[in-house]
């Protein structure tokens, strides 16, 4: 089960992430979870929202450059080696994790948020492990 | 000194007869040799008859680097190939290098125009100059080296890149002139104040050309340095270095007019203007059997003077440049058109992402950062997707002009659009 992450280029510069957030605060879109990686001039800000497709809509109307992408959000207990365990199995493959980040989604799980390098090949191997995903409805009621 | 005073100081008369003798002949030579000029002669109805003296050079048409381009490599050379020695060439608008081939007796002539220019700069046989021009295809380097070794100083072929090295042999070898850009000039000065060196050099001269500076730089850095420097100007289209170069009396560039007569041109309706007026300078070689070129328009803007100058020369005088009436811009010697890098960025695939070259001088060294906006097209979410991205755009810029450039990824739209004409250049430098 696939989730869509929105994915927006951002300028380093001051004010430039609340402008990004401002656009999707006036269009009902609510945030779930974010990561913001960065280099000296830009970052690219990876967010999990409530509603990705009107959310990408809304930002290039307003010019921005973005895009969605397919990532895998899985869920795991909290207890010791979850996810090295999580990881052992998706890197046994040869598959390369582009970036991850954690998901709170307010249950008595810790979510993680995940973009291999082989998305198909990876969720089938997690579905094998066994593995829960959270979903794209999921991510909307939160 | 003077070099040559049998040229330089003759009379205003003198000059005009000798200026349309040496016209009448470049006329017939590139008529005759060159099909391009002759076809470009026919279309406005001239033939060579119709040149009997300077005064009817109006009646010909004007050169443009892109009849250079149009004949690339060797389509505007006078001379068999036997003849020609020599190459040199320097990056033209579109990627295509701009040719120009020297006969011997090119050189030779090229050799006298720098000797006299060293020797205004009071460069004598006494001196020892090193030159740290790029040596190469650019004119600069082998230009000065010549022109240095014909004047009989003792030449030190530096080059450049190396400053450290520069000054060390600066102070073992007591050298006494400096032929550079004004912009390295300034980086060795600066290098030398900080080692504390400024007074273990024996230098009384630089030449500086090749790229734009004030009235204020050279000031501050003869008072540095202690030094006199001098600004040499040429073009490889007309020669290279030593076109013309000023005086102990800094009162404009003397022209070394029996060889390369200058008009000066409204840059708009290519009317001539009025001595002292500014305009384009446009020059006609008047000796050179390579390449010879009719009315070879510089989209230098500057004005000239007859007025016989206080050093003696009487050669006519065109003022510091007032900038250029293209957009061309001059990078560490490097001549750079936004064209370029257009062209390079379209290489990117599709249309030509919006961009804006910041040009700026750090520690009197010049920068390029080309801004270029992040259309949805290049965006990646990966990181290492985007450096690869920024990499690849530096690299086909850098093919392109020849220059290291830092390139910045920006926002879609965050780069100001101008109203009409796309502006995409914000220079800071002050050179004007």
């Amino acid at each position: 089960m696939y989730i869509k992450q929105l994915s927006i280029f951002i300028e380093n510069k001051a004010g430039r992430l609340e402008d990004m957030l401002g656009i999707l605060k006036d269009n009902g879109i609510n945030l779930v979870s974010l990561s913001l990686a960065d280099t000296s001039d830009y970052g690219v800000l990876r967010l999990l929202v409530s509603d990705p497709e009107n959310g990408k809509a809304a930002l290039k109307a307003a010019g921005v450059s973005c895009k969605t992408t397919d990532v895998l959000a899985v869920k795991l207990a909290h207890k010791v080696g979850q996810l090295q365990e999580l990881l052992e199995v998706i890197c046994k493959a040869g598959i390369n994790i582009e970036y991850m980040y954690a998901l709170a989604t307010g249950k008595d799980d810790a979510s993680i948020v995940i973009k291999p390098s082989d998305i198909a090949r990876a969720e089938e191997l997690l579905k094998e492990a066994g593995v829960e995903f959270v979903t794209q409805e999921e991510l909307a009621n939160i | 000194m003077i070099w040559n005073e049998s040229k330089e100081c003759m009379s205003r008369d003198e000059m005009q007869a000798l200026q349309s003798k040496r016209l009448v002949k470049a006329v017939n030579r590139v008529y005759h040799n060159v099909e391009y000029y002759r076809k470009k002669m026919q279309a406005v109805g001239v033939e060579p008859g119709d040149i009997r003296g300077i005064e009817d050079i109006t009646k010909l048409p004007y050169t443009t680097k892109d009849d250079l381009r149009d004949t690339y490599p060797f389509g505007l050379f006078a001379a068999p190939r036997s003849e020609i020695v020599r190459v040199h060439a320097s990056s033209g608008t579109t990627g295509k290098a701009t040719v120009v081939g020297y006969t011997r007796k090119d050189i030779d002539i090229w050799s006298e125009c720098v000797a006299r220019c060293l020797s205004g700069a009071g460069v004598t046989n006494q001196d020892t100059i090193q030159i740290a021009y790029g040596y190469g295809l650019f004119t600069g380097g082998l230009g000065a080296h010549y022109g240095a070794e014909n004047l009989g100083a003792t030449v030190v072929p530096q080059s450049t890149g190396n400053t450290k090295k520069l000054i060390t042999m600066m102070k073992d070898f007591g050298v006494t002139a400096l032929a550079c850009t004004p912009s390295y000039l300034l980086h060795i000065a600066e290098t030398l104040e900080e080692s504390g060196d400024i007074g273990n050099v024996q230098l009384k001269s630089a030449i500086c050309g090749a790229e734009p500076w004030t009235e204020q730089m050279r000031l501050q850095v003869e008072e540095k340095l202690g030094i006199n420097a001098f600004d040499i100007y040429g073009l490889s289209e007309i020669m290279g270095p030593g076109v013309a170069c000023d005086c102990i009396y800094h009162k404009g560039l003397h022209v070394q007019e029996d060889h390369f007569y200058p008009e000066i041109v409204s840059a708009d309706t290519l009317a001539p203007v009025a001595d002292g007026e500014t305009g384009e300078l446009v020059f006609t070689t008047l000796t050179k059997e390579g390449i010879p070129l009719i009315r070879y328009r510089t989209k230098d803007l500057t004005s000239i003077s007859r007025e016989k100058c206080e050093c003696g020369r009487t050669t006519a005088r065109i003022s510091r440049f007032k900038g250029r009436s293209d957009d061309m811009l001059i990078i560490r010697g490097v001549n750079v058109f936004p064209s370029q890098i257009e062209a390079a960025l379209l290489e990117m695939g599709g249309t030509t992402p919006y961009y804006m070259m910041i040009v700026d001088r750090v520690n009197n060294l010049d920068t390029l950062e080309v801004q270029v906006e992040v259309e949805e097209r290049f965006f990646s979410d990966e990181i290492r997707e985007l450096e690869n991205l920024t990499k690849k755009i530096a690299h086909v810029i850098q093919q392109a002009i020849g220059l290291a450039v830092k390139v910045k990824l920006v926002e879609p739209h965050s780069l100001e659009r101008s109203m009409g004409k796309a502006v995409h250049v914000i220079d800071k430098r002050k050179l004007v």
